[in-house]
């Protein structure tokens, strides 16, 4: 490519152009990332290094609480979502008619924020929500279900999953279903005619060939299963303790930023953990090169 | 191995009729090419064969069993894509071997088979590579192995050759001709290349706009065309075609072209008859006119002679093509060995009558 | 009962129909049943003898946004969304340009760390932030709240200018210049409007981003609040008619805008739709 100016000119101007982009990166992200970890580590009355802020929360059983939460729905949510996730990829992939406007509805998902989606779920779960209403009025209930309040623990925990599924499985689905039409529309039609049944091409021909993309979406779901807030501080507010809530707590009601700082570090810590750990296990396949 | 029958085979995509009210009967055993331009709708009859399709009207026969509805993996067929689609996950084994394994065939069998097919296509050094570290031409020969190695009822090519260069495809063209004599499989091979077609093709069934236009042997084709667009499709260079009015003069008929006029012999005078006065398609190929000065071949029935002013010469080495231009009609003709001639060269051409093809202007059928 | 191969096709199809209806209904069903909530008359919503209501106002609404002043987190949450556009876009269109066009030493470093940057959570760094704002003035600040959703939004900006701008074909930019032009004559006069329409779409997308994002915004401001974080504070104690006129007016636009922009789902997903 010609252009007018000195090669000099021309090495450099990348870096000009990636410059603000890493300065303001640098600013916003490891500039405060240092700044949690002083605040984290400081005792808040004397400003000396200390861990009494870590002691205080491993006394807290909110924090293990929130950190068995946390992980916990992650661990039955982020399952059912690559399940779906993977059904309804196989499903528009049979590019029946009208499967492009299905495509379209089950993104929706997407451009809901986890507050309107707490209370969309809300609305239907609550005990004048219309799943009640249904079901009182059809005669199977003689009382409503209850899903919130303390009493009821369990089932706001349902009622998260369930929210959860909802919201988020399009975030999998998404990634899964580009990974799934990069797959030639060839290597599955040569098993069809080379007699595979439908479990077997799925096990043979599109599973494998998916990984990459199965493994990029676990990747990503987990990492922001680490951060999981707005769903769960709507339905049930602090009787599920969460990692993301937790911080909110001490950060604006309490107004403690030593510990708020300290669950930041954690939500941070685990992930690049949840991170390394993927790579390590998992040698995403995209990092490496391929013909 | 079994032979193949379409019956009214009608497929639609949206308002586009791919392939319109298909009739084909294919012998067990058979090698027959369907050879057309792209958007015929060859492929997608194949593909209606393979099951990878399903026609909106119409039947498919394998043998005497109604296939049409059948889904693919039930039909016993193998086919070999335009692609290759070889997977690219698994070994060139394993590649190989998936129908085997689908079909629930013993391990010892599934190595025996494989290695049978690995060398008939010369490729048993590879079995233990992937296809990324394969050359275009080295996967073709995994998709063929893969496509031969459980006996198919009927093989199905799609243009397995078009991906390659151009001498590696001369030299498949035989290979792939061999090995189904060879194994003897029922074969339904799609192409756009006539050249192909017409070394192949125990027969050729040409196609254009979702329609068969002629069945017949590559000769029967080449010879006889049975309309204008197999006329013009089949030989290179393409059939000269110019219109005349048949005229009679002292009971005798005759081809008015403005340019020139030709006579024709009493069997296609009579062939003409219900034509007198009226506007015909002729056409002649360029290799069947000669340069009158040269030596013409001496069973040559001798129609013409056509003056011209050469346009423009190919000189190709083994052949010259001269474009002669006779007043209204530009005319290719095709000489063995090179002419020593300059552009604005005045000549005398001669035609091979027998070689003479007239055309129904409307109907667009052959007479001739 | 042995079916013909018609009927299993048949069959098969009905099946997938009804998987599609199903999956749909999953999705629509609450969004629906929301909005009814929405615009519900309390009366109706209250009596419980009825499934769905069947009277409806616009009052839950119109309440929500000026009897109790919802409209202005409600118009926080755009300036917030447009102020993160603008800054994003300053900052991370030339990075994705020079991704996409320049091959330099440190490119697939910087394009891994990019990846890498995406993954992280940027959303915990709000806390230490809101402590660094004060000290800048920039706590419980519009501004303050559209920098941090700029951090959020660059990574993404950034992988997705490049992609976009790589799906503009070389060959035009070489054609400008054998034809005279310069470097930046040709990328605002001939890269830039082609790659408008994509460009557009990411734009939609990080205003979507802005627009839903809570934990941040709820951090970093106490008054001056986004519309999120306004409903996160109150909604769980105003009556329920409320909440959910609320749920509403934060679903509307995010769905509108993404149903505008939805052919580039290609460029932010790479999904192809036919």
């Amino acid at each position: 490519m010609s252009s007018g100016g000195s090669s000099w000119v021309k090495k450099v101007i990348p870096y000009i152009l990636l410059a603000p982009t890493a300065v303001y990166m640098a600013v916003f992200v490891g500039y405060p990332l240092v700044e949690a970890v002083v605040l984290a580590f400081q005792d808040p009355d004397t400003g000396a290094f200390s861990l009494a802020n870590f002691e205080r929360l491993a006394a807290d059983f909110h924090f293990w609480d929130a950190l068995r939460f946390t992980f916990m729905l992650a661990v039955i949510i982020i399952p059912l979502q690559v399940l779906l996730a993977l059904t309804v990829t196989l499903l528009l992939g049979t590019r029946f008619k009208g499967s492009d406007l299905v495509l379209y509805i089950f993104v929706i998902p997407l451009t809901i924020s986890d507050v309107a989606a707490g209370l969309i779920w809300y609305n239907i779960l609550t005990e004048s929500g219309y799943l009640n209403r249904l079901l009182v009025n059809a005669g199977l209930l003689s009382k409503p279900i209850h899903f919130f309040g303390y009493a009821y623990r369990n089932m706001e925990v349902l009622a998260i999953i369930i929210t959860e599924v909802w919201r988020a499985t399009a975030i999998v689905f998404v990634i899964l279903f580009a990974g799934f039409q990069m797959i030639g529309q060839d290597y599955i039609e040569a098993a069809d005619v080379f007699g595979a049944s439908s479990i077997q091409k799925l096990r043979y021909i599109i599973l494998p060939l998916l990984k990459p993309s199965l493994q990029t979406a676990l990747i990503i779901r987990t990492l922001f299963a680490l951060q999981v807030f707005g769903v769960v501080w709507i339905l049930a507010g602090r009787d599920i303790p969460v990692l993301a809530g937790e911080a909110y707590y001490w950060q604006v009601e309490i107004k403690n930023p030593n510990i708020a700082a300290a669950y930041a570090l954690l939500i941070a810590a685990s992930s690049i953990f949840v991170g390394w750990l993927y790579v390590k296990l998992l040698k995403p396949e995209y990092l490496e090169e391929r013909r | 191995m079994v032979g193949v029958r379409l019956v009214n085979l009608t497929k639609k995509f949206g308002k586009v009729v791919a392939v319109d009210r298909i009739n084909l009967e294919i012998r067990d055993g058979e090698f027959i090419v369907l050879l057309g331009p792209s958007g015929c709708g060859k492929t997608t009859t194949l593909r209606c064969i393979a099951g990878l399709e399903i026609p909106d009207e119409g039947r498919v026969y394998f043998g005497d069993e109604d296939v049409t509805f059948l889904p693919p993996k039930d039909r016993n067929v193998s086919m070999v894509f335009q692609s290759y689609a070889v997977w690219p996950h698994m070994s060139v084994f394993d590649n190989i071997a998936f129908p085997l394994k689908i079909k629930n065939y013993p391990e010892s069998q599934i190595k025996e088979r494989v290695r049978w097919a690995a060398e008939l296509l010369k490729i048993e050094e590879l079995l233990d590579r992937y296809p990324h570290q394969l050359s275009g031409g080295q996967r073709q020969r995994v998709a063929v192995a893969r496509a031969i190695v459980v006996e198919p009822r009927v093989l199905l090519m799609d243009e397995p050759l078009s991906n390659l260069d151009a001498l590696l495809r001369v030299m498949m063209r035989s290979e792939l001709k061999k090995l189904q004599r060879r194994i003897k499989v029922t074969t339904i091979y799609v192409t756009h290349d006539q050249v192909e077609a017409m070394t192949m093709a125990d027969r050729v069934a040409v196609m254009n706009a979702g329609r068969i236009m002629q069945v017949g042997t590559s000769e029967e084709i080449y010879n006889k065309p049975a309309n204008l667009f197999v006329a013009g499709f089949i030989g290179s260079p393409r059939m000269n075609f110019f219109d005349a009015t048949v005229t009679e003069k002292d009971g005798k008929l005759f081809l008015d072209a403005g340019d020139f006029e030709l006579a024709v012999t009493k069997g296609q005078a009579t062939l003409l008859k219900d034509y007198e006065g009226k506007t015909v398609n002729v056409g002649i190929r360029p290799e069947h006119m000669y340069v009158k000065e040269r030596a013409v071949p001496p069973d040559v029935v001798v129609g013409g002679p056509l003056g011209g002013v050469i346009d423009f010469i190919e000189a190709l080495g083994s052949d010259t093509i001269l474009h002669v231009n006779t007043g209204s009609k530009l005319l290719l003709v095709k000489i063995p060995g090179s002419y020593k001639a300059k552009i604005g060269d005045k000549l005398e051409i001669v035609l091979d009558l027998r070689q003479l093809h007239v055309f129904d202007k409307s109907s667009e059928k052959a007479l001739f | 009962m042995a079916l013909t191969p018609e009927q299993k096709m048949a069959l098969r199809k009905l099946l997938i129909y009804a998987a599609a209806a199903i999956v749909s209904t999953w999705v629509l069903a609450p969004i629906v049943l929301i909005t009814i909530s929405a615009f519900a008359l309390p009366e109706d919503y209250y009596n419980l003898g009825k499934i769905i209501p069947t009277r409806f106002t616009v009052e839950n609404v119109t309440d929500l946004l000026f009897v109790l002043k919802g409209w202005i987190s409600t118009l926080n949450s755009v300036l917030v969304a447009l102020i993160t556009i603008a800054v994003s876009f300053a900052l991370g269109l030339p990075a994705g340009y020079a991704i996409a066009r320049y091959v330099f030493p440190g490119r697939d470093t910087i394009k891994l760390l990019i990846i890498a940057l995406r993954m992280f959570p940027v959303m915990a760094m709000a806390i230490p932030l809101a402590v660094l704002y004060i000290e800048l003035g920039l706590s419980d600040t519009l501004f303050g709240v559209a920098l941090a959703h700029t951090s959020m939004a660059l990574p993404f900006v950034v992988l997705i200018t490049s992609s976009i701008f790589v799906s503009v074909p070389v060959e035009y930019e070489e054609a400008g210049m054998v034809f005279g032009l310069s470097r930046s004559e040709v990328f605002f006069r001939i890269t830039l409007p082609l790659a408008l329409p994509g460009l557009a779409a990411a734009a939609i997308f990080t205003f979507v981003m802005s627009w839903n994002e809570v934990f941040i915004a709820s951090v970093l401001t106490l008054v001056n609040r986004t519309l999120p974080a306004d409903i996160l504070v109150s909604a769980m104690a105003a009556p329920d008619p409320y909440k959910f006129a609320g749920g509403f007016i934060m679903v509307l636009p995010a769905m509108s805008f993404v149903f505008i922009a939805r052919r580039y789902l290609v460029t932010m997903w790479g999904i192809t739709l036919r």
